[in-house]
């Protein structure tokens, strides 16, 4: 029983360290982002800062226009959310539940962009998006976004869980096929609609490369994009800019705690039953 | 005539399914014509042009792919990335591995541990490599401070270009370990009970469970696990571009082949030669992707 309980120390243990090693960066860019340049710089190090102030928050308020890059990302997702959760619900009821002529041969073609590396597409993206006069939009940035094919398959692997009667029964009801995918199929599937809505949110708001190609100007830029404006030219004052990642981190972190469980849900349907 | 009415139904009802699995599948089809296929056809078609600019490409033939078996800067890249590949991908999966059991055992406070392993998944890449290279600075970081509290003297971390790769693979594992582990406890989760008890019975210890349970029932998470880790890996940029600018001196010692693409392509505006560089990349990828596919017979366990 002893030998038990000393695994279980270790287990804990283990698991102890390895959490203050996933943290420690996210507590200490918070401590940095109250403290000012010259606490920052102390050798020896001081762990807090003298006072709790928010001036690293207003100075690089001023230094990138976070107003902006804010509602820019907030657009983007939303408008990315809207379109690839809509059409990849309709394409993956359509894989999962109709029959129709060419339709494995139409899903190979989803198939296809997951297995190539995004890099491959990104150039004639950016010349589509140039093409229509779009360069420094924020219709630019949205415009990869409007269709999902993780989503669509995603989506038609919760459609094919759903058991034959319930749709043989609405089909003997009279009810026509849109019937069917909004009234009684979509409602099952919420769980899925969310995760790759969350999904999408974490791809955009991860994204490095698109929006620094399409968008030159600063206030044309997502939360993430903008930050990385900064190297170089901000290499010093880390202060303010902990508090700047802070910015960029903490909508993402606080959406993640809400749906936590769609998030794995999705990740976990993703990944296994492929 | 009932009959008759009722084929004549059936017939419709089939035509309406076609109709509607078209209706409800074009808008992705075409979107993904335009913004995945033709774009494919198109980095294909380029690699074989010289395209400066904003001028129209000049067809070159097989020039641009001799210049790249012959250019060192892209074998350095290669070679950055495999290093960077071969350092992330088995310690990561390993750590993912391990966290995962032991979070699948039956503690108390794992929905906090597993909350915070996957922070780092959802956060900004941008913020992440701030906050890791504001850690690793050399002169006022907090890791060589830390260090110095132990009389080991600190490091150049980025800078060191024997280091800096190393450095930046600490936070790509860093990064990556929540995703997997929630992939390998799905995993986990579907071994069935049954097992162990009858294991229990014959009196194996955990770490015969561990070998002759648990690894070969999740072997199959832990392949798409490898498999998904490795194209990731080939693909490292936003680490690299936010923790090293081209004056850095170890940037010879990182730079990734993503990176060297996006510098000829929208750096530099040689779409073409940026083109060939990551037809080879995904021509790398396909290739290790099909010697892993080759490979999973030997050891990945299927149950059906």
């Amino acid at each position: 029983m002893t030998n038990r309980k000393q695994g279980l120390t270790i287990v804990y243990l283990i698991l102890l360290v390895g959490s203050i090693i996933m943290v420690f960066p996210f507590l200490w860019s918070v401590l940095t982002s109250f403290k000012t340049q010259a606490e920052s710089l102390a050798v020896p190090l001081k762990w807090m800062p003298e006072s709790w102030g928010f001036f690293n928050y207003k100075k690089i308020n001023e230094t990138l226009p976070f107003v902006n890059l804010f509602l820019n990302t907030t657009l983007m997702v939303i408008f990315r959310c809207i379109f690839s959760v809509f059409l990849a619900a309709l394409a993956g009821y359509a894989f999962a539940r109709l029959k129709f002529p060419l339709r494995n041969f139409f899903f190979m073609m989803v198939l296809i962009p997951m297995m190539v590396p995004g890099q491959v597409f990104i150039l004639s993206q950016y010349l589509i998006v140039s093409k229509l006069g779009l360069l420094n939009t924020v219709t630019a940035l949205v415009i990869p976004g409007i269709v999902s094919t993780f989503g669509t398959f995603l989506l038609r692997q919760f459609f094919l869980g759903i058991p034959n009667d319930l749709e043989e029964a609405a089909i003997l009801d009279g009810c026509s096929i849109w019937q069917i995918f909004s009234k009684i199929m979509l409602p099952l599937t919420k769980s899925g609609l969310v995760s790759v809505g969350i999904f999408t949110a974490l791809f955009a708001w991860k994204d490095l490369m698109w929006p620094l190609i399409v968008n030159m100007s600063v206030d044309k830029l997502t939360l993430s994009a903008g930050l990385a404006t900064l190297i170089g030219q901000y290499s010093i004052n880390y202060p303010e800019l902990m508090a700047g990642s802070l910015i960029a981190i903490v909508p993402m972190i606080v959406l993640f705690l809400f749906l936590q469980k769609q998030f794995i849900e999705g990740i976990v349907t993703s990944g296994i039953k492929g | 005539m009932k009959m008759v009415n009722q084929q004549h139904f059936l017939k419709n009802r089939k035509f309406t399914t076609w109709f509607y699995g078209y209706l409800f599948i074009a808008p992705t089809i075409l979107a993904i014509i335009v913004l995945y296929l033709w774009p494919m056809v198109q980095s294909l078609y380029y690699s074989f042009n010289e395209v400066k600019g904003f001028q129209s490409p000049v067809f070159v033939g097989l020039d641009n792919y001799e210049r790249l078996i012959q250019d060192t800067e892209v074998f350095g890249a290669l070679g950055n990335t495999f290093l960077y590949a071969l350092l992330t991908v088995p310690l990561g999966i390993f750590i993912s591995l391990i966290t995962a059991v032991l979070l699948n055992t039956n503690i108390k406070g794992k929905g906090i541990v597993r909350t915070l392993y996957f922070l780092p998944v959802v956060s900004a890449p941008a913020a992440v490599a701030l906050v890791w290279k504001w850690i690793y600075n050399n002169q006022y970081g907090l890791l060589n401070q830390i260090l110095g509290f132990f009389g080991i003297p600190g490091q150049d971390w980025l800078g060191n270009p024997k280091l800096a790769l190393i450095s930046i693979a600490i936070v790509g594992i860093w990064s990556m370990v929540g995703y997997n582990m929630i992939i390998l406890i799905a995993g986990l989760q579907d071994i069935p009970r049954s097992l162990y008890e009858s294991a229990d019975i014959d009196g194996a210890g955990p770490v015969r469970k561990f070998f002759n349970i648990t690894l070969p029932m999740v072997s199959p998470t832990l392949f798409f696990v490898s498999v998904t880790t490795v194209m990731g890996s080939l693909q490292v940029f936003d680490h690299i571009y936010m923790m090293l600018t081209p004056e850095s001196p170890s940037f010879k010692s990182t730079e990734s082949i993503v990176y060297l693409f996006f510098r000829y392509t929208f750096q530099n505006y040689n779409k073409g030669y940026g083109s060939t560089i990551v037809i080879f990349l995904l021509l790398i990828i396909l290739a290790l992707t099909f010697v892993q596919m080759k490979l999973q017979k030997k050891w990945v366990h299927y149950n059906d």
